[in-house]
């Protein structure tokens, strides 16, 4: 059950048609909004200070870009996100396989694992934080717990359902316990881990920006949106929301590409 | 349930079937099976009781159990913890509703039209990227920080997945449905009610049972960061005081809450596409 909803939520994140000549489409609503956007703020209907123009929000992310504010809160964002996403990944890795290929051990840790996964993962940070402080160990911590989840979950249910008949196969041959596990189970479970993997990177970056807000301390991406909006600067809000996105876009792109390539000429 | 591919008739091999059904045996056999899921989250519980009592941990720190469900009651007797309660649902359920309508009407028009999917879809998809805590201080500055951010906010959690879901939903009639209603001359609208939607329905549930869960992640979000009511602000509040005690109490309601609402949408869902399909099939 709980794989049907990670699962979901991965086919959410892929596109859903791709068609050459007519891209074109796309841009017709950006482009309205932007033209729309930009006729207000220049004809001064609305007179309110959040109604920043384009253009001064271009002039704010050239700014942050030229003065490598930009690049140091970026860095320092994504060094906590790939430290906490590596240790998360690795423990739901050890965590998934044990629960996937031990009958015993996924009937006393599975129930609670299940449980401890519906709890909203933010209504820890109060928790992390006195056990852990505000730093950046806090941080990575939560972290980790946001990459752990979709690891375990995938990771399991992948060696979970590797097909019975590739399995009898393997028994028909005489395989050892090792040899099924290594050269059957793991084989079929490769795309379903790749997907927790994937997951994972896109959670733990959702939590960085999380992270940032909950935890203040420190300079990160989400600390340049917190500034801004406590400083009424729109165009620096703006200018980090799309920072943001571009960062998350940028990961799931790759995370995409790197999937063809390794499944090429596989059929899942 | 992942296991589409069993196809081999015969005994399955015994490591598999020993992981997924628990086979008779004696009496105590199975109580001894029944109680394995509970060995660890009662070792856990026995620690952290026998070290808050010996004091190996500071109370500060990690307040012992019953000292949580001592404050758990408190809440629930002073009648707190219903008024929390009361306005994160109140929230969660408006946020929901709208983002569910708006999402199922986007859902519907790109999927019936691909003329409006080529139109909207890229924007959709672009405006996904950005995760709900990045639109929190752009809405803030919107709107400040009364209700309309919260319903803004938990609204567009949910509309993603359900938009989403919906559109694959209605992309999803299998060819051989369609060939026979051209065959029969269906008009488009019966195309339309009696092929798409139909097989429609259980992805459309998916989509709503996910923003819902969505709904409820982002509202413990938006509450932990800008509210002076409901649960994620009660888990501030006794982050603030440092009552830890009220802070695993809230925590635990949260988990309780998101936990019900899970397995009744899952029931439901079980329940709706279980009819569906029996009737489907009853209808072919």
């Amino acid at each position: 059950m709980a794989r049907s909803v990670d699962a979901a939520e991965l086919a959410a994140v892929a596109p859903l048609t791709a068609q050459g000549s007519r891209r074109w489409r796309g841009l017709v609503l950006p482009a309205a909004a932007v033209a729309l956007w930009w006729f207000t703020s220049t004809l001064d209907l609305v007179n309110s200070a959040l109604l920043v123009s384009p253009v001064q929000v271009l002039d704010t992310a050239w700014e942050m870009i030229s003065t490598g504010r930009l690049w140091r809160a970026l860095s320092a964002s994504l060094a906590r996100e790939l430290t906490g996403f590596f240790i998360g990944t690795a423990s739901g890795l050890v965590l998934g396989a044990l629960l996937g290929l031990w009958p015993r051990f996924n009937r006393m840790v599975g129930p609670s694992f299940n449980t401890f996964k519906q709890i909203s993962l933010f209504a820890w940070i109060p928790l992390i934080s006195v056990w852990f402080g505000l730093g950046d160990v806090a941080k990575v911590v939560f972290l980790s717990l946001a990459a752990l989840v979709p690891v375990v979950v995938n990771t399991a249910g992948g060696i979970r359902g590797t097909p019975a008949n590739l399995l009898e196969v393997a028994r028909v041959y005489g395989y050892t316990r090792w040899q099924t596990v290594t050269q059957v189970v793991l084989p079929s479970a490769i795309p379903s881990i790749f997907t927790g993997v994937y997951l994972a990177l896109i959670y733990s970056w959702l939590a960085t920006i999380g992270a940032e807000y909950l935890l203040v301390s420190g300079r990160g991406v989400g600390n340049l949106l917190i500034e801004g909006s406590e400083h009424f600067q729109m165009d620096l809000v703006i200018f980090g929301m799309v920072a943001i996105g571009v960062v998350g876009w940028l990961m799931n792109a790759s995370a995409r590409v790197l999937e063809r390539h390794i499944f090429k000429g596989r059929t899942i | 349930m992942t296991q589409t591919a069993t196809t081999l008739p015969g005994p399955a091999p015994e490591h598999t079937s020993a992981a997924t059904t628990g086979h008779v045996g004696p009496a105590w056999h199975k109580l001894g099976r029944w109680l394995e899921p509970l060995w660890l989250p009662l070792a856990v519980l026995a620690l952290w009781t026998v070290g808050a009592a010996q004091g190996w941990i500071s109370a500060q720190v990690l307040p012992p159990p019953a000292f949580v469900l001592d404050t758990l009651r408190e809440l629930a007797d002073s009648g707190d913890l219903w008024l929390h309660v009361q306005a994160s649902l109140q929230r969660v359920l408006v946020g929901f509703a709208a983002g569910s309508l708006i999402g199922l009407a986007l859902g519907t028009s790109m999927g019936l039209s691909r003329n409006v999917e080529a139109y909207v879809l890229p924007s959709f998809n672009a405006l996904v990227q950005i995760p709900v805590l990045a639109w929190l201080p752009f809405v803030l500055l919107l709107v400040g920080i009364g209700e309309p951010l919260k319903y803004i906010l938990i609204a567009k959690a949910a509309l993603v997945p359900v938009a989403l879901n919906t559109l694959q939903g209605f992309r999803q009639a299998p060819a051989n449905l369609r060939e026979v209603g051209q065959v029969y001359g269906y008009t488009r609208r019966q195309q339309v009610l009696e092929i798409v939607l139909p097989t429609a329905v259980p992805t459309l549930f998916t989509g709503l049972r996910l923003g819902f869960t969505k709904a409820w992640l982002s509202l413990v979000v938006v509450e932990l960061v800008a509210s002076s009511e409901g649960l994620g602000y009660l888990i501030v509040y006794g982050r603030q005081l440092f009552q830890l005690d009220l802070v695993m109490a809230a925590v635990i309601v949260v988990g309780a809450i998101g936990f019900a609402f899970d397995r009744l949408l899952d029931l439901a869902e079980r329940r709706f596409i279980g009819a569906r399909s029996a009737s489907l099939q009853g209808g072919a």
